[in-house]
């Protein structure tokens, strides 16, 4: 009687998506409360610090500006393969996964750059509360991006053996990969302001 | 008799034993991992805590049993008598088991797991291995937990359940195992959270509208919601706090702090509130979550003993519904003491007030639910019907704690011990206790002994309140909580002689709960068999067979009516299940 699971690959006639989809709105909602919080902390400390200092004096704002750059180009990397895949053209959408990919890594080998010259001049979370927040933020940050990468990594090779059994879901699954990867993205459109900027 | 036919597929009977009992991805098996576990949980938290009473009813005495004794170490009991860092790791600990090892597992991933997928209709939870994960992310974090106690400089977190900062950031190793801990107890949670939100939401059987879901599905949703957002801020405070044990910064380090006569080293900078914030944020979400399936499992109850519906379903949904939002804008009302501004303490202060009033509506639902019913008084009914007026007081006794004025007398007494253990132990364990003897045939094919079940439940009820009671009576007079000592303040000492009615009760209650042990395991083996629906239900899972197999239901069940339809009037038996169509 083992009955199947419904709504894996078929969005739910009424709710309009698939269980995957609906799990990844989920996920990505717990983790806004998440940045949330990291953020609200930063406001706090800012508030409450006598003296609070700027960013900008601080922090490598053209490096930041490139990375912001690598980042928004690798969202719409990403999309673009989705929309190759919607198309049912499995090498364009691979081309463009990869091409995501190595931004992705390009972004972390900035920041990799970013962080070493912090190193090389002492500089580490403990030095003061601004560096302790920036450390924490954008090092979460990183890792989300890590996940990201070796999750578009598995779909690149072992994942994608699943469009030949069952495309629907395969789009389904990169559609959620890239709602997390444009989550990702988004979350560093707000800590680049707030914390390089302001 | 149907339940012969297990419906077992041919594909079951392959998995080898580990894949189908151990690492299972089926909702029911890792419902019932999820039980054990979180009850072996309970009972450790428990035994802590009747360590804990010897000391408060005794302090200073050794031990009365040598070997009990010898079970520790130098560092935690000297020659039998507990040293005060020893008494503050069981405190901590108990708090910490209790709540997110024991009851939230039990109310959420037991029941949650087993019931839901049930209860809607489903072959499945919506992510089979995210729940296994999710099972195993609590297991390993318990057993961290667990671990923690044997860490040879300082034992076990002894910061209390709450961990406030500074005292939490300079505190021994035995903290960062705990902040590791809860690391993966956020992790686990967010995993089921999500899966319960999905399979409600995605996977409800044909026919089954929102406003016909049973209240305990309704209960489990918004619990869900609030795990899921509620949680992510701890885990955020966590982290901060794992960055400054580990890296050194001053997040919630203030600037010049002295330690044991020394200025602090650190940047310094950082706000200990902002933990409390961040802390509350959750944890007061996190009493809707302890007390919400409770009363979604009390309504089932209510509804299949008294055969009649629950009285103003759709009121109880906006209620609870309501009741969800409100919890995420009461947090500070834990914080009247911390110094903060009046307008924010009103600020609170009323929204603590507008939120007892779905409690309240949800609690007089309940009880109008009972009138004019042909009671049945079984074990579940007892622990349901108990459940109501010890749910009202411990609601009732946080009123005053809401109010700023009163809580400058009450905060941080033995009256807010008293207060939350009434909602949490006689109350949502006693809900949890009625949901194990309700769902125990479901579970097992057999039903638990009725004799012992009431043993059970009347022990169980005298005692509880033996514990309880007295509390509010040491509060008012004014005795803190944590105290490992409290005879050494001169206005605690008369009341001492209530810490021992206290103790007695607990270790009786401890008693009591033997009869439930036995009947337990007694009643796998030896239970009286039962069909499918023995209670003479109306919800979708006594129309699978008990136990379910694997798939839940022979046919993928359609479902025709409301949750609740007993004793509707021109019908020839007094139930009208949800998947049979028309009159009979």
């Amino acid at each position: 009687m083992s009955a199947e699971i419904r709504f894996i690959a078929k969005p739910h006639p009424v709710t309009g998506v698939t269980n995957s989809k609906l799990g990844m709105w989920c996920f990505l909602s717990s983790e806004i409360m998440l940045f949330g919080a990291l953020f609200s902390t930063f406001i706090l400390l800012r508030a409450g610090s006598p003296a609070w200092p700027h960013g900008y004096d601080l922090l490598n704002v053209p490096l930041a500006t490139v990375n912001t750059l690598i980042l928004i180009a690798s969202s719409i990397t990403m999309v673009m393969g989705w929309a190759e895949l919607a198309g049912k053209n499995l090498k364009a959408f691979k081309k463009y996964l990869a091409a995501t990919i190595v931004l992705g890594c390009a972004f972390l080998a900035l920041k990799g750059f970013e962080y070493g010259m912090k190193f090389e001049h002492h500089i580490y979370p403990s030095k003061n509360n601004f560096y302790g927040i920036y450390f924490t933020i954008t090092g979460l940050h990183v890792l989300h991006l890590v996940c990201g990468v070796v999750v578009n990594l598995y779909f690149l090779f072992p994942g994608s053996k699943m469009w030949e059994k069952d495309p629907e879901q395969f789009l389904g699954r990169i559609e959620a990969a890239g709602l997390y990867w444009h989550f990702v993205d988004l979350v560093w459109l707000f800590v680049f302001p707030t914390l390089y900027l302001l | 008799m149907s339940h012969h036919d297990h419906g077992h597929d041919a594909h079951e009977h392959k998995l080898p034993f580990w894949q189908k009992y151990i690492f299972s991805v089926d909702h029911k098996v890792i419902g019932i991992q999820y039980g054990i576990t979180a009850l072996l949980f309970l009972f450790f938290g428990f035994c802590l805590m009747m360590l804990m009473r010897w000391q408060l009813a005794f302090p200073g005495q050794p031990l009365p049993w040598p070997w009990l004794a010898n079970l520790f170490s130098e560092k935690q009991m000297m020659s039998g008598i507990m040293l005060p860092e020893f008494y503050n790791q069981l405190g901590a600990m108990h708090g910490t088991i209790m709540i997110f090892l024991g009851v939230v597992p039990l109310a959420v991933g037991a029941f949650g797991n087993y019931v839901v997928p049930l209860q809607v209709g489903a072959p499945d939870m919506a992510f089979p291995k995210l729940n296994a994960a999710s099972y195993w992310a609590y297991f390993w974090g318990g057993v961290i937990m667990l671990l923690s106690f044997f860490i040879p400089e300082g034992g076990a977190a002894q910061s209390g359940w709450t961990s406030y900062p500074p005292l939490s950031n300079i505190a021994q190793d035995g903290q960062t195992w705990w902040l590791f801990g809860m690391v993966l107890l956020i992790t686990s949670s967010l995993l089921g959270s999500i899966n319960i939100i999905v399979t409600i939401v995605q996977l409800r059987a044909d026919g089954l509208t929102f406003f016909r879901l049973p209240f305990f599905v309704w209960a489990q949703l918004v619990t869900s919601f609030l795990l899921l957002l509620a949680f992510p801020p701890l885990e955020a405070a966590g982290i901060l706090q794992l960055m400054d044990r580990l890296l050194d910064t001053s997040f919630f380090m203030p600037t010049g702090l002295v330690v044991s006569g020394e200025v602090s080293k650190l940047a310094g900078g950082g706000n200990p509130l902002l933990w409390q914030h961040l802390f509350w944020f959750l944890a007061h979400p996190e009493v809707y979550v302890l007390i919400l399936p409770a009363m979604g499992i009390v309504a089932e109850i209510m509804a299949v003993n008294t055969r009649k519906p629950i009285y103003g379903y759709k009121t109880m949904i906006y209620s609870i519904i309501f009741l969800g939002f409100m919890s995420f804008i009461v947090w500070a009302h834990h914080m009247f003491l911390t110094g903060m501004s009046t307008k924010m303490s009103s600020f609170f202060q009323i929204t603590t007030m507008i939120i007892s009033i779905p409690s309240v509506v949800i609690l007089t639902a309940l009880i109008l639910t009972l009138w004019g019913g042909s009671i049945r008084y079984n074990t579940p009914m007892l622990f349901a019907i108990a459940f109501l007026p010890m749910f009202a007081i411990g609601g009732l006794t946080g009123l005053p704690l809401g109010l700023t004025a009163a809580d400058i007398h009450l905060h941080d007494t033995y009256y807010v011990i008293g207060h939350f253990h009434y909602v949490v132990a006689p109350g949502t364990i006693f809900a949890l206790f009625a949901g194990i003897y309700h769902w125990f045939p479901k579970v097992t094919g057999r039903k638990m002994s009725e004799v012992l079940g009431k043993i059970h439940f009347f022990f169980s009820f005298i005692f509880i309140n033996g514990v309880f009671m007295p509390m509010f009576s040491l509060g008012l007079a004014g005795v803190s909580r944590r105290l490992w000592d409290q005879t050494q303040y001169a206005h605690a000492v008369p009341t001492q002689p209530l810490n021992v009615v206290i103790s007695y009760s607990a270790w009786l209650l401890a008693l009591a709960q033997i009869p439930f042990i036995l009947n337990f395991f007694g009643s796998i083996f030896f239970g009286k068999k039962v069909n499918n629906n023995p209670w003479d239900a109306t919800t979708l899972e006594w129309a699978a067979p008990s136990p379910p197999g694997h798939g839940n239901f022979e046919t993928a069940p359609s479902v025709y009516r409301g949750p609740y339809e007993y004793s509707v009037p021109g019908q020839t038996q007094d139930f009208s299940p949800q998947h049979l169509q028309g009159g009979k």
